[in-house]
């Protein structure tokens, strides 16, 4: 009788404690989940009445120059922003060592991810500015002509990324200096014994030691690149012309800007996207699960 | 003592509202505005004061929104929790709450005080399904704002049709000035533009049209429009990547005397003096005439207010729509707002260029457009605006923007 009142202690107590977050997940998470797929199907002004129009919001998707210039842009996210990773290595590394003044080096690095997202965008909207920006008036010095990067389509979104990578190679700087901590002495010391060193040195025996603090990078940074809404809302609105928009940005655009209010039209966008992270989730939980059991 | 009367007023109202339930909103009206900018702020803050004075029974309670913000604001609240008032804008701006109904049709208004005559101007922009859906209280017009002093020292007549236009654009590029000043990350800016040359080439009926969806934008009169708009693009009219400035930025060429036009509203006149434009410097014309022999139409942005079909108090909002439409109300508040009022009888504040455009205006017979953003429904307006802003930079692409429009108009307009 105790026996068995213990064991469903055991086993409830965890699902009590856990049922206000799975609560909140839920109604936060998971039900606008369906509500989404459920919108894309109709055509809907968001006052009006809801009209049904099956695929139509994903035929006309697949048929958007917008969609195709968006879902580019995410991939160029995705791919440049991952230089923060090694550029975070690189500074980590170079700050890593007792030199007098040297705490005040790593927090002058590690200011920009201090500082508001939105600031980091009008600072590079400042930067890259035609007239006066600081970028244009270094180019004058070697006689080249002003580039309007946040005017021209084919730097935009390049522009854009450059200024994300600012703070986010800040926040991979920071991991990789915490892993460097526990970086193990004596495994350094036998290995100068053996006669590693430089670039072996740090593949062979510091990069393996730092794998979780790079697992770690790599997660933020994908995610990163996915958040890179504020930016690009910031400095550009999308433009010009809309070459500048990701999937997040465009799906915000046709669904609540001035000008939208298609909400089945987002719906679909959003529910492609979210697809398209599924992938990402997936594998990303399939190796959570490996690690797991591997213990 | 002021301070003492509205304190005493917020409390009888509090009063009311928590003895009687069913009664309290009787005597309290909330108005909700998007007047955040400094002069509509306090034209507001003199309006809602005087009709306080002559109606001491009624208590105004006003939420100020964030300009921006209120455009998606107001879809929450006129569904979930609606004001007895607020402000708008006319034309098909105001659809797509008209047809959700969440105006209030106040024609009774109308009728009662005359307004068909004194806001005849602009019944037919409150005008849809022959309902009135509320009360316009300001306009401004559109135009050329120029470098006056500029024009004089390189001896350049004021332009009135294109040929003119165009020989006082290489008149300036001969004196290194670029003729045009804009700034276009905004988008809007470039329909101003776009309204501009349709309008003079096609004429203000085709322009409504199109603007209603009834003409496709491969249409032979667009594509004249728009070569008519390449004709300047090809002698570098416009500043160089306009793409990458806000409004506010390209006035800066003009102030420097590096570009000498901008197609602008009334309200930089504001933003011109501020950065030191006086008005032996600055002048408006009238955008010229280009098909010879169509009436010249303008565009004269109107700001409405409306009673939401949810509101509580409409006895009392009604009052103050008759209130704001007064002739003597409305010449105050358009003297903060250095605008133009919509009322027949309201004077004019004694400005050169509010004057200019009360002149051109009432002289307007064509027609008077809202502008590309409010004539259009929001998604053809969205694309329309891009769509120019890329031929601005890319003319060679003018096929593939205007295919790129005609497929949204036949989606936007059901």
């Amino acid at each position: 009788m105790i026996a068995s009142g213990r064991l469903s202690q055991r086993t409830l107590a965890p699902w009590i404690f856990l049922l206000p977050g799975i609560f909140m997940f839920f109604i936060y998470v998971i039900a606008p989940i369906f509500q989404s797929i459920n919108v894309s199907f109709y055509s809907w002004d968001g006052l009006g009445e809801k009209v049904w129009v099956g695929f139509g919001n994903y035929i006309e998707l697949f048929g958007d120059e917008a969609f195709y210039v968006s879902l580019k842009n995410n991939v160029l996210w995705l791919l440049f922003f991952m230089l923060a990773v090694p550029a975070g290595l690189f500074i980590a590394i170079f700050l890593n060592q007792t030199v007098w003044g040297i705490r005040l080096y790593k927090s002058l690095f590690f200011f920009p991810f201090v500082i508001s997202q939105v600031v980091v965008g009008l600072v590079f909207v400042w930067f890259y500015n035609p007239d006066f920006g600081l970028m244009n008036i270094i180019l004058g010095w070697f006689g080249i002509d002003p580039i309007a990067v946040l005017a021209d389509e084919r730097y935009v979104t390049y522009g854009i990324i450059a200024a994300g990578l600012w703070p986010q190679t800040a926040y991979c700087m920071i991991l990789y200096l915490t892993g460097l901590n526990a970086v193990d002495g004596e495994m350094i010391e036998a290995a100068r014994l053996d006669n590693a060193k430089g670039l072996r040195m740090l593949w062979y025996v510091i990069l393996p030691q730092l794998k979780p603090a790079t697992f770690i990078a790599i997660v933020v940074t994908v995610v990163g690149s996915l958040r890179s809404f504020d930016m690009i809302s910031i400095m550009t609105d999308g433009g010009p012309w809309g070459s500048s928009r990701v999937l997040a940005f465009y799906m915000y655009e046709q669904s609540f800007s001035e000008y939208g209010f298609r909400m089945g039209y987002g719906a679909s966008i959003a529910v492609i996207l979210f697809l398209i992270m599924m992938v990402y989730i997936t594998g990303f939980l399939y190796k959570m699960y490996r690690d797991e059991r591997g213990r | 003592m002021n301070k003492i009367n509205t304190l005493r007023k917020h409390l009888a109202a509090l009063a009311v509202s928590a003895f009687a339930a069913s009664t309290a909103m009787a005597g309290n009206l909330v108005i909700n505005t998007d007047t955040s900018d400094p002069a509509p702020k306090a034209a507001f803050e003199a309006l809602i004061k005087g009709f306080e004075k002559e109606n001491p029974d009624v208590t105004v309670t006003w939420n100020l929104f964030d300009h921006e913000g209120y455009k998606t604001s107001i879809r929450n609240f006129l569904t979930a929790d609606a004001p007895d008032l607020a402000n708008w804008y006319a034309g098909n701006r105001m659809l797509p709450y008209v047809n959700a109904g969440l105006f209030e049709p106040v024609d009774d208004v109308w009728n009662q005080h005359d307004l068909n005559t004194s806001l005849a101007s602009s019944a037919s922009s409150m005008t849809i399904d022959g309902k009135k859906w509320g009360v316009p209280y300001t306009f401004y017009q559109w135009g050329v704002y120029y470098r006056k002093d500029l024009f004089e020292k390189h001896g350049i007549a004021v332009p009135t049709n294109w040929e003119e236009f165009k020989a006082a654009g290489k008149t300036l590029k001969a004196n290194g000035i670029t003729p045009m000043t804009i700034g276009t990350k905004g988008l809007w800016t470039t329909a101003g533009v776009f309204d501009y040359l349709n309008m003079r080439t096609n004429g203000f009926d085709f322009h409504m049209a199109l603007t209603r969806g009834e003409i496709p934008w491969t249409d032979d009169r667009i594509r004249k429009t728009m070569s008519n708009w390449k004709e300047l693009l090809d002698m570098n009219w416009w500043i160089d990547n306009h793409a990458a400035y806000s409004w506010q930025d390209a006035l800066a060429p003009m102030v420097k005397g590096e570009a000498a036009m901008y197609v602008m509203g009334n309200f930089s006149v504001e933003q011109f003096k501020v950065a030191g434009l006086d008005i032996n410097k600055l002048g408006f014309f009238q955008f010229p005439e280009i098909t010879p022999g169509i009436p010249l139409s303008e565009e004269a942005p109107t700001d409405t207010i409306h009673i939401p079909a949810n509101a509580k108090n409409k006895a009392d909002a009604k009052r103050f729509l008759a209130y704001i439409a007064r002739a003597d109300v409305q010449e105050s508040i358009n003297r903060t707002l250095g605008q133009l009022p919509i009322n027949k009888d309201s004077a004019v504040a004694d400005d050169v260029f509010l004057q200019a455009g009360k002149k051109m205006l009432s002289g307007t017979t064509a027609g008077i457009a809202q502008f590309f953003d409010r004539d259009a429904p929001a998604e053809m307006a969205k694309a329309g605006m891009q769509g120019f802003q890329e031929f601005m930079v890319k003319p060679e692409r003018l096929d593939a923007i205007l295919n790129r429009l005609e497929k949204v108009r036949q989606r936007a307009y059901k």
